[in-house]
């Protein structure tokens, strides 16, 4: 096969050879051919297990080795990673003393607090202050009102705990992030060598590198928190460069003259310049370290990770859902801060005086608000901690509501399901295991090759291959099926919903809202009510993996429809279009190379979903991948890890690749 | 004015540490090192039960205890460094192959039985046997199999078996026994129970995996299924059980459950890791300590309180020292 697309560009340049319909029916033919006759070549239906380069094992043996082994002399490479998580732990205790536990100035790890802990009241009042110093009393109002809920359904503690441990993250994040960003920026070599990393850093799911953290930083908060960085960082580094590289060169240069040094030029002209970027990178840093809370948990975080997790074991669908909606909360405050602070003037531009007092007074409103509730506390038990019996619980409701749809309408459900999965399923999954790889591999490379030319063939059908010699084909397609089957779905879904929601502001501000909380409530939440009424299997993964997927795609759609100049409408309003004409020939063509970005996003959150359906039972990579995790095979998981990430790569390339050709085609017309 | 508001808190500050330092006095017994002993948590309540007893009476005796989350397997990488020091439950029924693995290391070391017997088994809710006479014989439930069928296995019945990684040999068993049963997998036990939880509220069919010591046989009542007794040759031996062909022609073993602790813990704290394996408890304390949380809604501490206040004598006896 590999001939055929090798021999494609030479064949003939008349126009019959080279269009589409003749080089894939050459393809299906052969591909036809391949199958039929398949007892001649069983290596091509059937990856032989002797010819599997045995990774896996490569993996694992460097891991031992560099845990048990490497030594640089004056310390060991584990002593060195250990020292790490050391000085780590010293920030993340401080601020974990100031939240939740208390100082107790004491070498005696038992010893009681000496000084307790902020009270609840000052935290809430210090969010307050904090939304009306950024923004104004509104946005005030509404942290404060988040972080009160935490108070009253009894959250507050683990809350603190996630808080505490985000405060750390978060800033390392940003660090690390825009450093990596200014060193890419300023030099090509480690731009070249940085994004491939990105790449994968996106892409692995988390569970594959958890092991070796666990290896390499040992059990618990620290361990929790560099996993987290690993996940949060990448989008502010690719933001980082993305925003250097777009300061106006006039200003550069303007900064040139004025005589600044290269140092000077960094950081007072083009880092300021970059600001309003560098603020979308930030706010991405917060809200995938507030993804993460759940996995976090899993390796010793605690917290409201932790909640979630140990209420659905005990299938107390409530008090999880409850504990899910607080981390949910914690998301819209955290992101309503940081994007209210991105939208601000830049200092330099307030009347300078007025702006200094301003601070000044709440900085100073806020410190007496701390001592005196400080204070306060230790005389009032009710402002140390808030009191149980002003708790509120909703927990018995939902788990009644679960169990009434369960009674009354499991049988409906089923046999929704039954159709489903009798009809589209189970011939999906079929047809892809009876296909032989190497018809895949090649069907990738062509479809590269047309999109994109030799060099993006040439990468899709080295992973592909890379996929293929490590053994994991047969649960690789069982995912491309999963995956492919939820995203048709989501996409059947988010398209419309999002098209209506382009075209009605009221629906717009609804759909915004379910589409925030969709991405911030963690996916845990729901799966195990969809158990209940779906039964452990495809089905119920399939279900969860579209809820999780589908707002990118709502999203997308939305902005696509939206940002299509208001003169083209006009216009074909004038031409006397009907409402659905305008929508079929004008704006979903323009639309659509956004739409299918969006479809690309839902691609890829479907693939970071996988390991969380194998907890549901499904066979496919993220199975592996979680396999991997509870027997701590660092090889096993980083290769499925590794599979996944290369599947996601090559339907990344393969869109963008055709959405380019598509842009490129409107821009012409 | 910020200067005086920062000197009057640091003032305010400073009171209240030497405040409240004046009335803080240790009143500990003396132990081998003040260090704390890191006990794992998992993800089930009478693993919570036996662990906050066990760190109870080690607070007793003086020792700093820290409660940390940790995988139920992925914990012996933490065990063998010293991260983690104590796990209190290691089924033999789950945990053999990766505990015995960890001990080879050599850096793990095996704390003794905790006196509770792991069941495992195939398991029906009690008004199955309404459909189905003659349970809890393995053949009834072989006759009945449709009575257990979904859409997508009928007739064949459908078996919930835990998740891959914990072994079982139940694909082994429906075959060897000539069993109608088709199994399938949960990805883990918290999927299995809200299955299990969906049909009992719906007085529907089913069969799956269930262990106790745990809630779920006590929150929803149900039987074991009886298959031919375990017995190591049935496992090993294809010609051994009723069919001469094939192995695990008969049900599942039951086993210990262990203690596992990090090795150098035992010259760090010598007098508590005695009292670790002295910790003893049987199934029918640890059944009603879990059903106490579980069903009736009590606080883990105060149930642990509970059981402390009433077996003091007992727990007195692990804490004697050598």
């Amino acid at each position: 096969m590999s001939e055929a697309v090798a021999d494609v560009p030479q064949m003939s340049r008349t126009c019959f050879f080279r269009s589409g319909i003749f080089i894939w029916s050459v393809f299906v033919a052969l591909a036809i051919l391949i199958t039929v006759y398949q007892d001649l070549w069983p290596w091509a239906m059937k990856y032989p297990r002797g010819w599997v380069i045995p990774l896996k094992g490569w993996i694992s043996d460097f891991m031992s080795w560099l845990i048990n082994d490497l030594d640089f002399g004056v310390f060991t490479f584990k002593e060195m990673t250990r020292s790490v998580s050391w000085v780590l732990s010293w920030p993340l205790t401080f601020v974990n003393n100031l939240l939740v536990e208390g100082f107790a100035f004491s070498t005696d790890p038992g010893a009681e607090a000496v000084l307790p802990p902020l009270p609840w009241i000052a935290v809430v009042g210090l969010f307050v202050l904090a939304g009306i110093a950024i923004k104004d009393w509104g946005l005030g109002l509404l942290v404060g009102a988040c972080i009160l809920y935490l108070a009253i359904f009894g959250r507050w503690e683990s809350a603190m705990v996630t808080l505490s441990a985000i405060f750390i993250a978060v800033p390392l994040g940003i660090g690390a992030g825009l450093g990596i960003g200014i060193l890419a920026f300023k030099f090509a070599g480690v731009k070249r060598l940085i994004i491939p990393v990105l790449d994968l850093m996106q892409t692995v799911p988390v569970f594959a590198y958890l092991v070796p953290i666990l290896f390499l930083f040992g059990f618990g908060p620290v361990a929790a928190m560099i996993a987290t960085m690993i996940y949060a960082t990448p989008p502010m580094v690719r933001i980082a460069i993305l925003s250097l590289e777009q300061v106006p060169d006039d200003r550069v240069e303007y900064g040139e003259m004025a005589g600044c040094t290269p140092k000077q030029l960094l950081w007072k002209v083009q880092i300021p310049s970059a600001r309003s970027g560098l603020m979308i990178g930030v706010n991405q840093v917060i809200m995938l370290s507030l993804n993460m809370v759940i996995i976090a948990s899993m390796i010793g975080a605690g917290g409201l990770g932790f909640d979630v997790l140990s209420s659905l074991k005990r299938l107390a669908i409530g008090s999880g859902l409850e504990a899910g909606i607080a981390i949910t909360l914690l998301a819209i405050t955290l992101d309503r801060l940081s994007q209210a602070y991105s939208k601000r003037p830049p200092p330099a531009h307030l009347e300078h005086d007025t702006y200094r007092a301003r601070r000044q007074k709440m900085i100073y409103l806020a410190a007496t608000m701390v001592v005196v509730t400080w204070v306060a506390s230790f005389f009032i038990p009710a402002i140390r901690t808030y009191p149980e019996s002003w708790q509120l619980t909703t927990a018995g409701f939902w788990g009644d509501l679960v169990k009434w749809i369960n009674v009354n309408y499991f049988d409906q459900l089923e046999a929704f399901k039954t159709v489903l999965l009798v009809n589209v399923l189970i011939p999906t999954k079929r047809f892809l295991l009876a296909t032989p790889w190497i018809v895949v591999v090649a069907f990738v490379g062509l479809l590269g090759y047309r999109l994109g030319g030799v060099r993006l063939s040439l990468l899709a059908i080295a992973l592909a291959l890379f996929i293929v010699v490590t053994g994991g084909w047969k649960k690789a397609m069982i995912t491309v099926y999963l995956c492919g089957i939820s995203v048709l779905i989501a996409a059947l879904i988010g398209i419309p919903i999002g098209i209506w929601s382009a075209r009605n502001e009221r629906v717009h501000r609804v759909v915004q809202v379910c589409v925030d909380t969709l991405q911030t409530l963690p996916s845990f939440v729901y799966l195990i009510p969809v158990v209940m009424l779906f039964r452990v299997g495809d089905f119920a993964a399939m279900i969860a993996v579209v809820v999780y997927a589908v707002a990118p795609a709502i999203r997308y759609t939305d902005h696509g429809i939206r940002q299509i100049p208001i003169h083209l409408v006009e216009a074909s309003t004038a031409l006397g279009c009907t409402r659905w004409q305008i929508l079929k020939r004008v704006q979903l063509p323009i639309a659509l190379p956004e739409i299918m970005l969006g479809i690309n996003q839902t691609i890829m959150m479907a693939l970071s979903m996988l390991v969380i359906t194998a907890l549901v039972g499904t066979r496919d990579l993220g199975q592996e991948v979680y396999i991997a995790l509870t027997k701590a095979d660092t090889g096993r998981g980083i290769v499925a890890g590794v599979s996944v990430a290369f599947i996601a790569i090559i339907s990344d390339r393969l869109i963008t690749a055709w959405v380019k050709r598509k842009r490129a085609m409107l821009g012409e017309s | 004015m910020t200067r005086t508001c920062n000197r009057l808190f640091l003032t305010l500050l400073a009171a209240t540490v030497a405040f409240t330092g004046v009335f803080t006095s240790a009143a500990r017994a003396e132990v081998e090192s003040k260090d704390p002993i890191i006990l794992t948590l998992h993800d089930w309540t009478g693993q919570y039960v036996t662990t906050t007893i066990m760190g109870r009476v080690l607070e007793e005796m003086g020792y700093n205890i820290k409660y940390q989350q940790a995988d139920y397997l992925a914990q012996f990488a933490g065990l063998e460094s010293g991260d983690l020091h104590v796990a209190m439950e290691m089924w033999e029924t789950t945990g053999k192959e990766a505990m015995e693995k960890s001990l080879a290391t050599g850096n793990t070391m095996d704390l003794g039985e905790t006196g509770m017997q792991a069941i495992e088994e195939w398991w029906y809710p009690i008004y199955m046997k309404e459909k189905c006479p003659g349970l809890p014989d393995w053949k009834a439930l072989n006759e009945c199999a449709e009575a257990f069928s979904t859409p997508d296995t009928a007739p064949s019945g459908r078996y919930l078996g835990g998740p891959v990684t914990w072994g079982g040999w139940d694909d082994e068993r429906v075959e060897a026994l000539e069993m109608d049963f088709e199994v399938v997998h949960a990805g883990t036990d918290a999927a299995l129970f809200a299955e299990l939880e969906s049909a009992y509220q719906r007085k529907a069919p089913w069969l799956g995996w269930i262990y106790t010591p745990h809630w779920a046989p006590i929150k929803f009542e149900g039987e074991f299924v009886e298959f031919p007794p375990y017995s190591s040759e049935c496992y090993s031996d294809a010609s051994v059980g009723l069919n001469p062909d094939m192995a695990y022609d008969c049900g599942k073993p039951r086993g210990w459950i262990k203690k596992v602790g990090w090795k150098d813990g035992a010259d760090k704290w010598p007098c508590a890791y005695s009292a670790i394996q002295a910790f003893t408890i049987d199934n029918q304390a640890m059944g009603t300590m879990v059903g106490e949380v579980d069903l009736n809604g009590k606080s883990l501490e105060d149930v642990v309180e509970n059981w402390l206040n009433n077996n003091k004598d007992t727990w007195s006896a692990w804490a004697q020292c050598g």
